[in-house]
């Protein structure tokens, strides 16, 4: 492909079947993960509705997303009365220690000054005990994708909550992304085996993957603490996981002068906190690097029982590598994500044929090659990618598997291949909040679903029903 | 109940206390976290199911890609219908504009996959970026010789019972547009979805019973058909919300008389077929009613009565999309021993809020526009076993340990007619009696 970030001929203009999402769908979900935070989306009504509908579909929890709930009038006059009243209403109804603000398409394009809004409704609300804290994340559905909302959250919340001129401490912040609930739970073990004090932010693992509940909570426990977000100010170093991150949101805007820092960017420029930026730790080179730096910060070995961890993947890796040898792959999602994925692929021998996303980073060709040594070179890795673009080329590229989420299950189902599901949305299976991905147990996971998958496809279509491989 | 929200008093009433109206049709609250959706959306799953049209999505992508085939409406032919096509907005048109992506998705579009028609959705964004989307359909539709309609339905311009009716407006300037001869004896079927095939279940009772069905409006919908929906001797409305407005207007263009009818729960569902055949005046018609009703009430019933036995005195809650659904809802629970204690809608009439102050007895919280703090504690007071809802209540039910049965357009079962009752039995029969229950109450 000489280009890696048009698509198709003939989809110039429109998206038909997108596979990414809008940005204030990213900001809630890093709202969930602050203790005792109810999300508010400053816009319509429609917004916080379908987003809160597509959350909940893949976890299966109650999720709270409040609106402003513009009308007409608050499209002409601004949305002031509006914001102020849903603020009250939240506390009244909720008595939040935090409402995580995001904007949207439409308060963005009137041109919502919210943190004009948030200064005043403090001023008016001075000294009452019921004030929350208020975090705001700027997340006009037209710029970028969700996966940009999550970390513009991310670092939103950041830059507004972490303490400034504070003694360094001991800890440690992981910014680890949009992961699974389980995936922040192993994530959690893993660091404390190194004995280390840490931050991790955000941390959804209860809120969006609670226990059955004696009596309904209004406001789903779990989060990270509030206290804890703001020590990552003093934190004596910050790991974040993606190689792109929020390069989309960037790509999308018309001025593209003003600097989008990540979390970890933010605290590095403004804090002084060393900042280490790895890929999500998926397939065994990756993890590496992570423990690599976890045993730098803690100055410990990695644990016997990680180790054997590792051992183990390697041992499967071995017995399963001829199922998966040569196979072609498509993999889709978010930018890295699929990275991670990729990576993980070409350690066993299955051949990427069509890599894509719906992020509009841009540079996901480039870093993938860059990455994988130039391995990729001549494989279609594409930004800006939907699913019909990708239904279209599917045929020739004869794949045997798909890797991905819910939403390419049509594109499985035509080509009657398996579709492995990751990441999100899984809206068709149970079980999304405890997929895995990271680490030597996650790429375990998903290295057994992967064979599995090719195994089982072999088998119903095997003309005899064997019952051993 | 300290923490509910002041100025909703009015949206909550107890049947049996006469001193109270319920008041609805109020646009939510800021700051609620509102069960309701936008009248993008309204419109959005009203004409999607017309399934050889293109549905363009004019707007930045998320109101696409939230709606892209979310409802299981069934087609019995082309499946254009199940992909999502948006304009994609981005800043760029944002500040310049978005007509020309509009023009170019269009054409584009129409060139790909030749559709019989097209329907462009604005969303809140070109609302306020003031694209003038009429110009451009009315510019494509010239070049492409092909009727495109620009549906209005910026989110914030009112609720999503809004979206019906401009979704109904839209459909009207297609209807009477054509002129095929049809038999005398023939009707539309209007506010049925197709959801899970429910629709071929009630084509078959009406010609079972020797009616042409015309259009079928919009489930398992063609532009054609809906050209010559004029055509037909009687509308039969379900669902008063989506439809009814098209009714009306359609009975003022062309004298078409209408008929409200529920598919849901046997009653109602017999009141239907009876009906209609009363309204054409033919013996026959009426004795193949009442044979095709005996039929399947003997086929049914005895497994009815069995489920009653079972779940007499379980209590459910039902929160849906319109009131008119929960009057059948109340109805058929009731059928099968269970008492509805607490009743709403996102988007109720006066009337039908009425109706179900009547239906039900005495106590029974009936509630307009509700949350999930508000639903959590009357299913609590209630002590509600079972709840009836959309998938947004789906994880509140289970918190609190109720059983819960799907009644959403995105449900994989078949709820209308005869043996939709059965299948109404049986998931509510599964879900209230499973014994997974011991381990959270
Ligand atoms: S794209 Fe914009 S308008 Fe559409 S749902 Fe997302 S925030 Fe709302
Ligand atoms: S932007 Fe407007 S039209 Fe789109 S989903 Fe939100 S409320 Fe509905």
């Amino acid at each position: 492909m000489e280009s890696s970030t048009t698509k198709m001929p003939g989809s110039a203009a429109s998206v038909r079947n997108a596979c990414k999402l809008c940005s204030p769908l990213g900001a809630s979900l890093v709202f969930k993960g602050i203790h005792g935070c109810i999300p508010m989306i400053h816009g319509s009504q429609g917004c916080a509705t379908y987003i809160r509908r597509y959350i909940i579909s893949h976890f299966k929890e109650p999720v709270d997303i409040a609106s402003t709930n513009f009308s007409e009038e608050t499209t002409i006059f601004g949305g002031h009365k509006n914001f102020n009243l849903g603020l009250d209403n939240i506390i009244r109804q909720y008595r939040p220690e935090v409402i995580g603000i995001s904007s949207a398409c439409l308060s963005e394009t009137i041109g919502e000054d919210v943190n004009r809004l948030i200064k005043e409704y403090r001023q008016m609300n001075w000294g009452s005990e019921l004030l929350p804290e208020l975090v705001y994340a700027s997340t006009p559905g037209y710029q970028g994708t969700h996966i940009d909302g999550f970390h513009e959250t991310v670092s939103a919340t950041i830059s507004t909550l972490a303490v400034k001129d504070a003694k360094v401490g001991e800890h440690i912040n992981i910014f680890s992304g949009f992961v699974s609930p389980q995936d922040i739970r192993h994530l959690k073990e893993i660091i404390s085996s190194f004995g280390l004090d840490y931050v991790l932010f955000p941390d959804y693992s209860d809120s969006l993957d609670n226990p059955n509940w004696e009596k309904y909570h209004l406001i789903p426990p779990g989060g990270t603490l509030v206290s804890d977000i703001k020590r990552t100010g003093a934190a004596r170093g910050s790991i974040e996981f993606g190689y792109i991150l929020n390069e989309g949101a960037m790509n999308t805007r018309v001025n593209k002068a003003k600097q989008v820092l990540t979390a970890g960017e933010w605290l590095e420029v403004n804090r002084n906190i060393p900042y280490h930026r790895i890929g999500m730790p998926i397939g065994i080179k990756e993890t590496d690097k992570f423990f690599e730096l976890l045993e730098w910060f803690s100055n410990k070995p990695t644990s016997q029982k990680l180790k054997d961890e590792r051992g183990r993947l390697i041992d499967s890796y071995v017995d399963g590598h001829k199922y998966t040898f040569g196979k072609r792959a498509i993999i889709y999602g978010e930018e890295d994500l699929v990275i991670g994925m990729v990576l993980l692929l070409l350690e066993i021998g299955i051949e990427p044929v069509l890599i894509a996303s719906g992020g509009t980073g841009g540079r996901l060709k480039q870093m993938i090659d860059e990455l994988t040594e130039g391995k990729t070179k001549d494989v279609k890795i594409m930004n800006n990618m939907d699913f019909e673009s990708m239904n279209e080329m599917a045929d020739e590229l004869k794949p045997d598997i798909i890797i991905g989420h819910s939403k390419g299950y049509y594109i499985a189902r035509r080509l009657n291949i398996p579709l492995v599901r990751i990441g999100f949305p899984v809206h068709d299976r149970f079980g999304a909040q405890r997929l895995q991905h990271l680490g030597y147990q996650g790429t375990m996971q998903l290295f057994d679903r992967i064979v599995n998958a090719l195994i089982e496809y072999k088998q119903e279509n095997s003309p005899i029903g064997y019952k051993y491989i | 109940m300290d923490n509910f929200l002041t100025g909703r008093e009015k949206q909550i009433v107890r049947s049996g206390d006469t001193s109270q109206k319920i008041q609805c049709a109020k646009p939510s609250l800021a700051g609620s976290v509102s069960q309701r959706a936008c009248v993008f959306c309204g419109s959005r799953v009203v004409l999607y199911p017309i399934s050889d049209a293109l549905h363009v999505i004019h707007g930045p992508i998320g109101c696409a890609a939230y709606t892209w085939d979310i409802r299981g409406a069934l087609s019995s032919g082309p499946e254009l219908h199940r992909n999502s096509f948006s304009t994609d907005l981005h800043e760029k048109e944002v500040v310049f504009g978005g007509e020309t992506k509009l023009y170019e998705s269009l054409s584009e579009l129409i060139d790909r996959y030749k559709p019989k028609a097209a329907f462009v959705y604005s969303t809140c964004l070109v609302g306020v970026i003031g694209d003038d989307m009429e110009a451009v359909c009315r510019r494509v539709s010239k070049e492409k010789q092909l009727t495109i309609i620009p549906v209005q339905s910026p989110g914030y311009s009112g609720t999503k019972k809004d979206g019906y009716k401009v979704a109904c407006e839209a459909l009207a300037t297609l209807v009477g547009t054509s002129d095929r001869e049809i038999p005398k004896i023939s009707i539309n079927i209007l506010g049925d979805f197709n959801i899970a095939g429910e629709l071929w279940l009630l084509q078959e009772y009406y010609r079972k019973m020797g009616i042409y069905i015309n259009a079928t409006i919009t489930g398992d919908g063609r532009v054609d058909d809906i050209r010559n929906a004029h055509k037909a001797g009687l509308n039969v409305v379900q669902c008063s919300g989506s439809m009814m407005y098209l009714a009306k207007i359609m009975k003022e263009k062309y004298g078409q008389p209408f008929m409200k009818v529920s598919y849901f729960g046997v009653e109602d569902m017999s009141d239907a077929l009876y009906g209609v055949a009363k309204f054409f005046k033919e013996k026959e018609l009426m004795e193949n009613a009442s044979l095709l009703i005996k039929e399947e009430f003997a086929r049914i019933m005895p497994v009815i009565r069995m489920y009653k036995e079972k779940l007499q005195g379980k209590k459910a809650a039902i929160y849906v999309g319109g009131s008119f659904k929960a009057i059948s809802l109340i109805k058929a629970l009731r059928l099968i021993g269970v008492q509805t204690v607490v009743v709403g809608s996102q988007t109720g009439t006066p009337e039908d809020y009425a109706l179900i102050q009547e239906l039900c007895d005495e106590g029974t919280i009936i509630v307009d526009d509700s949350n999930p703090i508000e639903l959590s504690q009357f299913v609590k007071e209630k002590k509600a076993d079972i709840f009836i809802g959309g998938v947004k209540e789906r994880p509140i039910a289970y918190k609190l340990g109720l059983g819960f049965c799907d009644h959403n357009h995105e449900r994989k079962e078949g709820l209308a007619g005869y043996e939709g009752m059965l299948n109404f039995a049986k998931e509510i029969y599964a879900t209230a009696m499973s014994p997974v229950w011991q381990f959270t109450r």
